[in-house]
């Protein structure tokens, strides 16, 4: 739009400069009424790129601008490719590992699954495995298949849906930790029933996507004797969520948000408040 | 050189016309053109027949390869899956109509929202089980670049199905063919029930079935906006009107057993704008009736059932609007947290609503006792007479309870067999249907959208084989019993 009002500008430049014409319709130099050609790599108007000269500057901004406007659905499909990779990748990650699993069977398979994620792995018997800064973890585990796993900390992990396939073959495991956990939501734990003869503690601090929903179906842990619920950002109401959570459980002890959060001031706190009105 | 080796990391067609602006129309019938540019110049002479230039942005277009009658979410579950699986990108144009923008009647907004794999028929199972696939990865499936995530709010607590002595062995047969579809669903005896569930009487229980994954309710409306942005995205068109009338032509054909029969085919379709006398003929190659619970009335518009009775031109849609109620109300002693969707052996059934003991139920009439479906008016003696006796006797905390509002809502009831009918009619032979699932419509619609879709592009089912559900059974009498209606 820009470019067309310099046209029209410069030719009535072009008609002014010389004699004066007759009338306004009359000029020296016969107009050039070309229909400004678009093509994709525009500059300017053909054949008057040379008489607009806009700014360096002005002019490489209006180019990026208008490559990326030309090219609109390149940049989209672009888009698209990099949220599909990341998506592929998180998938990569929970990745099941049948080999292992026959070989060494369920427990040496979902303990390497850990500690491929960076969590942490303990046997019965034996002491936390974790691996290095580097990534790397001792391979000893798979000398002693039938020991089943006792604890998983796979805190931090990229672990979702299709990775929990793992951790449910662990008949006998006591206590896991999903804390800040990105992909574990409100599916994953309607999946844990299968544990629920041996899971007694399981805590899942700071997830992000799982809300009441999904607390609804912990019901089925019925041998679970410490839950930790706390700072669960999607969960709507906290105070009552602990409640309804702890009467559900009747067995369990559940930490999590402190009741009273949420119900606004009490009435000693508004007589400290008018009592000193300074803040300390 | 950029596009090219995305086409090949995303692995569409290399031919593809995936990715780069439109070129110019999509068709190269350069004197079809040139004859419709001067028809349009002759008409804006004048003498011509146009108007002055106003605004047709309301108007549907004139041409389009599918048009789909109903936008609620069968319909637009259907259009998505057009998009998705057409070859190559961008070769349909689908057009979805939708009498009212507002969904104020449509039964998918108006729905309980519960979704289950517990049925008797082994394709209701596979389709259910293959829409709570897609809405637990609804977001890789309707992801709109910039948009936020959709959240349908969904509750994994489970069916429970509770039996009486009579339905016992009916419930074992059912479990077993659901287990080997894959469904989680377990059994449980009456002892098992008062320790799972305390709150439950289990007098008169002779056996009960819970699903234990992959059962739950979620919020529809949701659901159908996700669709909506997901299916405007890819291209599809929305049109606010109603389908007034078919234009087809006839053709005859013999039987292979020497009998005349008329196949039509239907060129047009009138969209009459709301509020006005005005309509748009719309070209169409493919009609998909997916207008719930009016679908037969769209049926009879293309001429289905025109007949004599008993013959397949006399066959009608056997589709027809039922009304049914849903009560919330309050109880403050009643079930916590882990209350699962709970049908009763009587028919009656509730589900819990939220955190403040709401919940939501209803139960659904006797056929001699079925309301007038002329209007969504709710009638609160039913709750009273019908819904709360069961529902006490076997939650004694619902005594006492107050009921704090309550809607009503229609179910495509299909009178033959209350299963969906899916598929092309064997006469109409361009027009699908996707509709009389009695209730049970929103659970199963991504796996339906994509039945009809492999159907109108392919011409056969791929993924999963609904050939009982086709049209033809209505004339054979193969009727698809289902025991899991609610």
């Amino acid at each position: 739009m820009g470019k067309l009002l310099i046209f029209m500008e410069n030719q009535r430049e072009v008609g002014g400069e010389g004699q004066e014409p007759k009338d306004e319709y009359e000029c020296s130099k016969p107009l050039h009424l070309m229909a400004p050609v678009w093509n994709r790599d525009t500059r300017g108007i053909h054949g008057l790129s040379k008489a607009v000269a806009p700014e360096g500057s002005r002019r490489k901004g209006r180019s990026l601008l208008q490559f990326l406007a030309d090219h609109f659905y390149d940049v989209q499909a672009l888009r698209e490719y990099l949220l599909r990779k990341q998506v592929l990748k998180v998938h990569q990650k929970n990745r099941p590992f049948t080999h292992i699993k026959e070989r060494f069977g369920p427990h040496a398979a979902g303990a390497y699954f850990i500690l491929k994620q960076g969590g942490a792995v303990k046997f019965q018997g034996k002491e936390w495995i974790r691996p290095n800064t580097r990534g790397r973890f001792s391979l000893d585990f798979l000398t002693f298949p039938e020991v089943p796993v006792e604890a998983v900390d796979a805190s931090g992990s990229a672990i979702n849906y299709h990775g929990l396939d793992n951790l449910l073959a662990l008949k006998e495991l006591q206590s896991l930790w999903l804390r800040r956990c990105p992909h574990v939501d409100d599916w994953c734990l309607s999946r844990l029933h299968p544990l629920a003869n041996s899971l007694q503690e399981l805590s899942l601090a700071g997830c992000p996507r799982i809300s009441e929903r999904g607390l609804a179906c912990l019901h089925h842990l019925q041998n679970l004797r410490r839950l930790d619920i706390s700072d669960l950002p999607a969960v709507s109401n906290p105070g009552l969520t602990q409640i309804l959570v702890e009467e559900m459980l009747p067995n369990c002890e559940v930490l999590g948000a402190d009741w009273t959060q949420g119900l606004g001031l009490g009435p000693e706190e508004q007589s400290q408040d008018a009592a000193s009105p300074i803040p300390a | 050189m950029l596009r090219r080796s995305l086409q090949l990391a995303l692995g569409r067609d290399v031919l593809g016309r995936g990715l780069g602006t439109h070129r110019g129309g999509s068709t190269l019938d350069w004197n079809g053109k040139m004859s419709e540019i001067k028809k349009k110049i002759q008409s804006v002479l004048p003498g011509g027949a146009w108007t002055q230039l106003h605004d047709t942005s309301y108007l549907p277009p004139e041409h389009s390869d599918v048009v789909i009658v109903g936008g609620g979410v069968m319909g637009l579950s259907v259009a998505y899956w057009l998009k998705r699986l057409e070859r190559p990108r961008g070769a349909i144009r689908v057009l979805v109509v939708e009498r009212d923008h507002t969904y104020s009647q449509a039964s998918t907004v108006l729905s309980v929202g519960g979704i289950r794999q517990q049925f008797s028929v082994p394709e209701n199972i596979q389709l259910s089980l293959f829409s709570i696939d897609f809405l637990r990865n609804i977001n890789e499936y309707l992801a709109v670049v910039d948009d936020p995530p959709l959240d349908i709010q969904f509750n994994p607590s489970g069916y429970l199905l509770l039996a009486s002595e009579k339905g016992a062995a009916v419930l074992e047969s059912n479990v077993r063919v659901q287990r080997q579809e894959g469904a989680k669903v377990c059994l449980m005896s009456p002892e098992q029930l008062r320790n799972k569930f305390p709150w439950i009487n289990p007098e008169g229980v002779a056996l009960a079935s819970y699903g234990m994954e992959h059962e739950g309710w979620f919020d529809p409306w949701s659901l159908l906006q996700g669709l909506r942005r997901k299916v405007q995205s890819m291209g599809v068109l929305f049109c606010q009107g109603e389908v007034t009338r078919f234009v087809s032509s006839s053709s005859h054909a013999e039987t292979p057993s020497g009998e005349e029969v008329t196949l039509k085919r239907v060129h047009e379709v009138h969209v009459k704008i709301d509020h006005s006398l005005e309509y748009q003929p719309v070209e169409c190659a493919i009609v998909i009736n997916a207008a719930g619970a009016w679908s037969g009335q769209i049926a009879e518009l293309a001429g289905v059932g025109k007949g004599p009775p008993g013959t397949l031109q006399g066959t009608k849609l056997p589709v027809e609007p039922r009304k049914r109620y849903v009560y919330l109300w309050n109880c403050p002693q009643g079930p916590g947290l882990e209350t699962p969707f709970v049908i009763d052996a009587s028919g009656a059934y509730f589900r819990r609503e939220g955190l403040g003991n709401n919940y939501l139920g209803g139960c659904s009439p006797t056929e001699e006792e079925e309301p007038d479906p002329e209007n969504l008016e709710v009638d609160h003696e039913f709750f009273q007479d019908k819904v709360w006796p069961p529902l006490a006797q076997r939650v004694p905390a619902f005594e006492s309870l107050k009921v704090r509002s309550a809607w009503a809502g229609y179910y495509d009831y299909n009178t033959f067999d209350q299963n969906g009918v899916v598929g092309p009619h064997p006469l109409v032979v361009n027009m699908y249907f996707a509709t009389g699932f009695s209730g049970h419509g929103l659970q199963q619609a991504p796996a339906v959208g994509r039945a009809v879709a492999e159907m109108v592009l392919h011409g056969n089912f791929q993924t999963i084989n609904l050939s009982p559900f086709l049209f033809n059974r209505f004339h054979l009498g193969e009727k698809v019993h289902e025991h899991n209606i609610i």
